[in-house]
């Protein structure tokens, strides 16, 4: 009895790879990981858009007369917590990351596969304390907790928010410490370093930084919960205590923690940019270790959150300094990138029409971020809505771009269909021009003076706000866009091939969707940017004509 | 059960072992000699010592494994970084 | 050739599997000494700020109870040591007592931590109402102690449980112990909570012993 006359069954892809729900429960896919990982985030995300709604409504007025003076602060709180560390921080790692990552460096899953579904299983822990925090009327200390507002004299659900943001904390642990091990050792036969993806590199830089940091934020919160809990003398004034020592170690972690979230963007952005200009991208190596650079300088500016709080003034001078040095491979990236446009075959689609929004707004939140390392400057717009619109700037209209980015660039790989381009485009234009006219006024109003945290402010900010609130609703309509179209093209969109786009990397060679073990036949590793301009003057010609 | 495989084996463990007891009693008993401002540095350094001892040999930092040793020089790199910072603060008040 | 029962998805490899969990480890492990940073950080500043009381909160720690906690902890990696090595030469039943001897010390380590404890109670050195220290410094001392030394018995009982899961899941089949990677892994991590332990005894208890 031989094999030969039977016909070869056709391999499911993943998410035909089991049917039901324990299956995927209990899954040690990476793929389905992500998966399971972008419906958490999503529905996360919603929850801190709907605060800041809710929030951007009560602007609209110089009175506080939507919510309470109590209210508003808890839906700054949670809208932060919410979108820093049930969004931002997870977001591309845990679905791009988790779904990419083994099928560009040609393996079949993750080193870990199983620390890989504890990851997710912590973050929906995390977020069930954060739902307690909900449940339980708030917490309104700011997403920055400090002291000793949030040990001695807030009355809001502290112990169940810091909990939360605890745990959560360890899923992101486990990632990083799974996505450093297999960049290690599961990388295919011929894929050396310098020919891993840039987006594999974001992955291991920022796991570096998720894995140096993160820890110190866990201890802090939990100091807070020793101080608040067993009344503890740790940061309390009266007894010793100095709060300065909580912006230490809170800000250790959460400077380096915006690294974690815009150092993945930047994966994206230059897969996508390369790919869309048709070109390999400009200076690889130093894009490398541009992001390593960001990762490591990124753990010693944290001081210049603390210009303002008591610090010594020679500290300053040394965080400012440390803070303009980090800006340095960032603009490096920033050259690159256009370096890379450069002489381009530029395809505008969607993807790459984020990339480009990623680009402008990541420049401009990153020179402001220059101005506020500058000590006087800071001394001036701190705590006003020019450090609010600087950050949103990196973190909204650079990160979140990027992440639309990847989405649309990647849709067709992990769902196997196309979305409808057309749409996709208009929902990126739109996002770019609402997000403008929601954060751009929010620096001419912090210059001028305008406290952040406020709900009650003088009618003169009024016309800014309203401008603000204004561009929200319409970004709020760039964000349902995709949800709706997307859905839409998983039952009626056109399936996709295996490399629509035409594009380098590993996971173009896999199927659309990839299956179980992600690849049929071996991967071929190559020059990961392998796109070609144009031959010559005679090619352009035919196209000009 | 080969008697002296099993030696060969526990020697070097248990030679370490003995080197982390007297160390011990050492910095036991240098807590009580009055150093002023030394007897911090000097327990400090006793527990460095100690530190790399386990590390090189019962971790077996010691064997030529250079991701694991890269890995581990990352921690006390970075404890570096957060004092030598905080202490640009409190160092300057 | 049958694959190792001990081979996970998507190692193919026994060796490079090997490698990978014991290289995890480590990663996991220098997150653990930044966990701890923080402590040392805070008890540094305020050591910096309050030396005085300090050195006088110091004083009332327990240093024959620590002394002791620290021989146990350190024998106690001895043999998680030995049994590792035993393991690696193929005398799997030599390495299991090992490791229990590992498990008896180190619950030996918290039932005399647990007698430290009432004892620092009994002399009202928890920060409180009934403190017995004046002053603001030796509060924050004792804040620090207990902190350091409840995580640092949390990462004990952690340890504790792996090494009791390895002990049972190997206890009919003791070669298992040499199988996947989980022995080497839950050595080293024990071994850190022994290097914590290790430093954290001069800062807690050598402090304030000379007198002038």
């Amino acid at each position: 009895m031989t094999d030969a006359a039977l016909p070869a069954r056709p391999v499911p892809d993943y998410l035909h790879h089991g049917h039901t729900i324990w299956s995927w429960l209990s899954t040690t896919d990476h793929k389905r990981i992500g998966i399971l990982f972008a419906v958490s985030i999503t529905l996360f995300f919603t929850i801190g858009a709907v605060a800041i709604a809710v929030v951007r409504l009560e602007l609209l007025t110089p009175a506080g007369d939507l919510v309470s003076d109590d209210t508003y602060n808890k839906l700054f709180t949670l809208h932060g917590i919410v979108m820093v560390w049930f969004f931002l921080v997870p977001s591309i790692p845990v679905t791009f990351g988790n779904f990419l990552l083994p099928l560009m460096i040609g393996a079949k899953d993750l080193a870990f596969p199983r620390i890989n579904l504890l990851s997710w299983y912590l973050y929906l822990g995390g977020a069930a304390f954060t739902v307690a925090t909900i449940i339980a009327g708030g917490v309104d200390t700011g997403w920055t907790f400090y002291t000793p507002y949030s040990t001695m004299f807030s009355n809001g659900a502290v112990l169940t928010a810091v909990a939360g943001v605890i745990v959560v904390g360890f899923s992101s642990v486990m990632t990083g410490v799974n996505f450093i091990a297999t960049t290690h050792m599961l990388r295919a036969p011929g894929m050396t370093w310098f020919r891993l993806p840039l987006f594999v590199w974001a992955m291991y830089a920022t796991s570096l930084v998720m894995v140096l940091a993160t820890p110190v934020l866990a201890m802090t919160l939990l100091l807070i919960m020793a101080e608040r809990w067993f009344e503890l003398p740790i940061f309390d004034p009266s007894r010793g205590g100095d709060p300065l020592l909580f912006q230490h170690l809170f800000w250790f972690y959460s400077h380096p923690a915006v690294y974690i979230m815009v150092l993945p963007a930047m994966g994206v952005a230059s897969e996508i940019i390369a790919c869309f200009a048709r070109r390999r991208l400009f200076g690889y190596a130093f894009m490398v270790y541009a992001l390593i650079g960001i990762a490591v300088i990124g753990f010693f500016v944290w001081g210049h959150h603390m210009f303002v709080s008591g610090q010594s003034p020679y500290a300053n001078v040394v965080f400012s300094f440390l803070s303009f040095m980090v800006a340095v491979p960032s603009a490096i990236k920033v050259f690159n990138w256009t370096a890379t446009l450069y002489r381009g075959s530029i395809v505008f689609t969607a993807p790459m029409l984020y990339a480009f929004s990623f680009l402008g707004l990541f420049t401009i939140g990153g020179l402001t971020g220059l101005f506020l390392a500058t000590v006087p400057i800071d001394i001036h717009v701190t705590d006003t809505y020019f450090v609010v619109a600087h950050f949103h700037y990196i973190m909204v209209g650079a990160s979140v771009s990027a992440f639309f980015g990847g989405l649309h660039f990647w849709w067709p790989k992990i769902t196997g269909r196309l979305y409808p381009e057309l749409w996709a485009r208009f929902a990126a234009v739109l996002m770019f021009f609402g997000f403008n006219l929601t954060f751009f006024p929010q620096f001419v109003m912090g210059y001028l003076g305008m406290p952040r945290r406020y709900h009650v402010y003088p009618p003169e900010f009024q016309v800014y706000h309203v401008l603000s609130t204004g561009g929200a609703a319409l970004l709020g309509g760039a964000y349902l866009m995709p949800l709706a179209y997307l859905v839409w093209s998983l039952f009626y969109g056109r399936r996709a091939g295996a490399n629509p786009w035409e594009a380098q990397g590993l996971e173009w060679q896999a199927p659309s969707p990839p299956p179980h073990d992600n690849f049929l036949t071996p991967p071929r590793v190559g020059d990961p940017y392998d796109y070609h301009p144009p031959e010559g003057p005679a090619a352009l010609m035919d196209d000009a004509a | 059960m080969d008697k002296t495989r099993i030696w060969r084996l526990c020697r070097l463990p248990l030679l370490v072992w003995a080197a982390l007891c007297v160390l011990l009693a050492t910095t036991c008993f240098l807590a009580y000699v009055p150093m002023g401002r030394g007897n911090l540095p000097v327990s400090l350094c006793i527990a460095g010592l100690k530190a790399a001892l386990i590390g090189a040999v019962f971790m077996r930092l010691r064997e030529p494994n250079a991701l694991n040793r890269l890995a581990a020089s990352a921690g006390p790199i970075w404890l570096f970084i957060m004092f030598l910072l905080i202490g640009a603060d409190y160092y300057t008040r | 050739m049958t694959a190792s029962p001990f081979l996970r998805p998507p190692w193919d490899n026994l060796n490079r599997q090997h490698q990978a969990v014991s290289l995890g480890m480590w990663i996991f492990l220098v997150s653990e000494i930044l966990l701890f940073a923080g402590l040392f950080a805070g008890y540094g500043v305020y050591r910096h700020l309050y030396p005085a009381s300090f050195a006088k909160a110091s004083a009332q720690t327990d240093i024959v109870f620590g002394t002791v906690n620290t021989a146990i902890l350190m024998t106690s990696s001895l043999s998680i040591a030995l049994a590792g090595g035993l393991a690696r030469a193929r005398l799997p039943r030599l390495a299991w007592y090992c490791l229990l001897a590992t498990l008896v010390l180190g619950a030996a380590f918290l039932v005399v931590k647990g007698f430290e404890y009432r004892e620092d109670i009994d002399k009202h050195l928890f920060p409180g109402p009934q403190f017995a220290l004046g002053g603001t410094g030796p509060a924050l001392f004792f804040s620090f102690y207990w902190i350091m030394t409840g995580v640092h018995a949390a990462h004990v009982s952690g340890g504790l449980a792996a090494i009791a899961r390895l002990l049972i899941a190997s206890r009919n089949e003791p070669a298992w112990l040499s199988g996947g990677g989980s022995e080497e892994a839950t050595a080293l991590y024990w071994h850190l909570v022994d290097v914590i332990w290790i430093v954290l005894y001069p800062l807690l208890y050598l402090n304030g012993r000379t007198h002038g």
